[in-house]
This record gives C-alpha cells, sequence and structure tokens, in this order.
C-alpha cells in the first residue's frame, strides 16, 4: 500500500510514515514526473508530466486539485482525502511548484465530511502556496473541468463552451492544471521517492498503484492487476461495468485476461475511467440497469445544451420502456437515431458518455433486447437494484 | 472554413437550417444538426449570412 496505509490523519502520523516533503528545482521535479510515467486517475488517463509541462510554459499558472468524485459508483477520492488528507496537500503543493503556481485551489462536493477533514489539514501545514477549498454542487457535470473552472471564476458550476481548455485560459483566464485529488496523493510521493521508485509497481506502460472501486469497496492494486482478480467466479456474472457510467458494459465471458489498464480496456471498446468496476450478477437484468443509470444521467445534465437536455431524456424514457414496458417496436428507429445524433453536440462531454453507456449495454445484452422487444416477460426486472445512482 | 455551433447559446430558432439547408439540419427539437466537413466554396456566402443572422450569435464560423 502506498496510498491507503495504516497511517492516521494528523500532520505529525503523515510525515512519520511519508517523511518531509522537500520540493527540489523546479525541472529536476518536472524530469523526475515525466520519468515516472504517472496518468492522470480522474478518468482519462493523459500524462500528468505532460499536463503539468504546459501548464508551466504558461504565465500565472494556478492548480486546482479535483475531489469531488462526480460518478455515484466511485468512492476512491472521498475514502483518500477523508483518511489521507495531507497526501493529497502535499501532491497539490507539488503540483503548485512544478507549474510555477502561486495559487492552489480544491473541489470538493458541497456537504461531503472531507472538507472539514481538509479544512483542519490545511491549519495544521504551512504551506509556500495558499490552498482554497472550493465546495461544489452535488451534480454529475458539476465536476468536469470547465464547470470547475466556471465555479471559482463566476460561482456558476456549469460546463462552458470550450476551446480555450483550462490548461490554456482556466481561473481568471490563467494557465490551469486541474488535477485528480488521487493523482496528486501519487505526485507527491513520487516527489519524495523519485521515479524509479514509483515505476517498480504495476504496468511498465501506466505504472504504479491505484485505487479502485470494486462494487462500492475501495481498495488499492497495482495497475495491470486482473480485472477478474477483483471479482468473485466469473460464473456468477452476466457482465462487468468497468469505468462507471462514462464506461462500458463487458459481458461476463469477455472479461478473461483483461487487465486493468487504459490499454487492455480501450482494446476491449471500454475505458478504465476513474477505476470503476461494477458486476452485474447471472439473474439480473441489465436493460433495467442501464434504464435507471440513463434516467440518472438525463436527470443530471445542466440544462443548458438542446440536444442533452431533449436527448438524454427521450433515450432514458425509451430505454426504460424496453426494459419494463409498454413498449411499441417503431420505438427503436427513434432510439437508433437519438444515440447517433446526440453525441458531439453538447458543450461538455456529458452527453457523449451517457449514449457511449446505452450503446454498450445495447451491445453486450443483445440477447436481452430481442427478448424484450418481442414482449416475452423478464424475471430479472423483479431483482433489487445493482448500479447505485 | 468550417461551420460550429455554441450549444449553450443556442436557443433553436432554426434560422440557420433554413438559410444554409446544404449544410444544417434540424433534429426534432429545432436544435442543428452541421455537417462538420469543411464548407464548400460555393456556400460560403451562406454560410456567413447563416451566422450573422443567428438572433444568439451561437452560429460561428471556424477558419482551419
Amino acid at each position: 500500500m502506498r496510498l491507503l496505509t495504516e497511517t492516521g490523519r494528523s500532520l505529525a502520523e503523515h510525515v512519520a510514515t511519508h517523511g518531509e516533503l522537500r520540493l527540489g528545482n523546479r525541472p529536476a521535479l518536472l524530469d523526475e514526473v515525466d520519468r515516472s510515467g504517472l496518468l492522470g486517475r480522474g478518468g482519462a488517463g493523459f500524462p500528468t508530466g505532460r499536463k503539468l509541462r504546459t501548464v508551466a510554459a504558461g504565465s500565472k499558472a494556478v492548480v486546482l486539485g479535483n475531489g469531488c468524485e462526480g460518478e455515484p459508483a466511485s468512492g476512491k477520492d472521498h475514502r483518500l482525502m477523508q483518511s489521507h488528507p495531507h497526501l493529497v496537500l502535499d501532491g497539490l503543493q507539488t503540483a503548485a511548484h512544478a507549474v510555477g503556481a502561486r495559487e492552489a485551489h480544491l473541489a470538493v462536493h458541497a456537504g461531503s465530511s472531507a472538507l472539514a477533514i481538509l479544512g483542519k489539514a490545511l491549519t495544521e501545514r504551512r504551506d509556500l502556496v495558499r490552498t482554497t477549498l472550493h465546495e461544489v454542487p452535488v451534480r454529475y457535470v458539476a465536476s468536469e473541468e470547465s464547470a470547475l473552472v466556471n465555479l471559482v471564476n463566476t460561482g456558476l458550476a456549469k460546463p462552458t463552451f470550450t476551446p480555450p481548455r483550462p490548461f490554456e485560459q482556466g481561473i481568471g483566464k490563467r494557465p490551469t492544471a486541474i488535477n485528480n485529488v488521487e493523482t496528486l496523493a501519487h505526485l507527491g510521493l513520487i516527489a519524495r521517492h523519485g521515479a524509479e521508485w514509483f515505476r517498480a509497481v504495476g504496468d511498465p506502460d501506466e505504472p504504479g498503484t491505484a485505487l479502485v472501486t470494486v462494487n462500492g469497496t475501495v481498495v488499492e492494486v497495482p495497475t495491470g492487476t486482473p480485472v477478474r482478480d477483483l471479482l468473485g467466479p466469473l460464473d456468477d456474472l452476466q457482465a462487468v461495468l468497468v469505468g462507471g457510467y462514462f464506461g462500458t458494459w463487458i459481458a461476463a465471458a469477455q472479461v478473461h485476461d483483461l487487465t486493468l489498464t487504459h490499454r487492455d480496456l480501450r482494446a476491449a471498446g471500454g475505458a478504465l475511467g476513474a477505476g470503476i468496476v461494477l458486476s452485474l450478477p447471472v439473474g439480473s437484468c441489465g436493460l433495467l440497469e442501464t434504464s435507471r443509470v440513463a434516467t440518472y444521467l438525463a436527470d443530471q445534465n445542466a440544462g443548458q445544451c438542446g440536444p442533452c437536455f431533449n436527448g438524454l431524456p427521450a433515450i432514458a424514457a425509451a430505454v426504460r420502456a424496453l426494459a419494463l414496458g409498454p413498449w411499441h417496436d417503431g420505438e427503436m428507429a427513434h432510439l437508433d437515431r437519438w444515440l447517433g445524433i446526440v453525441p458531439g453536440r453538447g458543450a461538455c462531454r456529458h452527453p457523449d458518455g451517457a449514449v457511449r453507456f446505452v450503446l454498450s449495454a445495447l451491445s453486450v445484452f443483445a440477447n436481452d433486447v430481442a427478448r424484450h422487444r418481442s414482449g416475452h416477460p423478464c424475471t430479472g426486472i423483479r431483482q433489487p437494484p445493482v448500479l447505485p445512482v | 472554413m468550417r461551420v460550429r455551433v455554441n450549444p449553450i447559446d443556442c436557443t433553436a430558432h432554426g434560422l440557420c437550417a433554413e438559410l444554409l439547408p446544404e449544410w444544417i439540419s434540424l433534429d426534432e427539437w429545432g436544435y442543428p444538426v452541421i455537417d462538420e466537413q469543411v464548407v464548400p466554396a460555393q456556400l460560403v456566402r451562406n454560410a456567413r449570412r447563416a451566422a450573422a443572422a443567428c438572433p444568439t450569435l451561437a452560429l460561428r464560423l471556424q477558419q482551419d
């Protein structure tokens, strides 16, 4: 364990376990981060070193830590901030040093118990760069990058039409490095122990450990761990949802030797995302589960872009009718068309992710789709809900 | 040159699809579905006209 140690929350215990954070010169730090091969842990898996370099090249940079964890099925960031606030704050200082920022921000969901913990942790520290905590409304798209920048700039946590991207013009129109809080925690440890130490564990191309939320339980595992090692017997499962609600369903029979890497999961048509793994037991109805999540995602839209606030509810209603009836088969043509025209037409990627999720369900649960369409009863719809919304 | 729409500003007036039907259609809610390719030379004039006519200035022309 690197992040989820038994260490207590206080600064004294944190330093006793991990040692003091000493930040050397900036070029050496950036080199170390590049060599570590750290990929962002918020979902996109972008190389952290490259992101920091891009922002460092601009003037008057700002850093923002994203601890919002918009995905209902993810618990890793909350767990990390809750039990190891100083790892996150060390990382924020490291990122600030790497890009030459004099201003740091940390965004956490309103009402989260992590807010008070982080606030207390900040009072224990003597950081060079001052950190401001921000409370973000609990809405799925509120933690999207441009929405966080918008929140700090205007108080409104809604996505904006990009470009410019935040790393070009973000907070106060200054280049802004936005990093997930788990990414920051790794960054603080790389600053202490170096790139070789970081690379000693995990997949060679995507090294280190990663926090994964498996059916609601947070674990820290080396990247490259086989997905099936995280699950019970595959025979008891129909399908696995990797990457959360921006990810895709994978049929249990296709899980084979898939590992927890962006490489493997992309090759399987999926995504690692923020490290969310959910399993659907045999007997549950994948279409009904998908319908519940599609309804949730439709409700979570920011109400800004017509294709999203009209398209997602229409798609969700059609999937619900497919799962529970009444179903008129002419609906299928509508659903297919909406799934084709909605992606790519919002200011942010929310509609794209929702559509990808539904498309993967229609493909993985194709047999169920055929059965539901032909009006055969499905016993799965009487099972208790599996996916959290 | 390509045609883009700022989907936050767009409120589905639909003038763009009337002025540039070769390139823009409307979905069932009245929002534009735009061909993302480079606008052919003979349509550039109408594309400019459509962008200028947009009541919310949501339609934009983007130089490559």
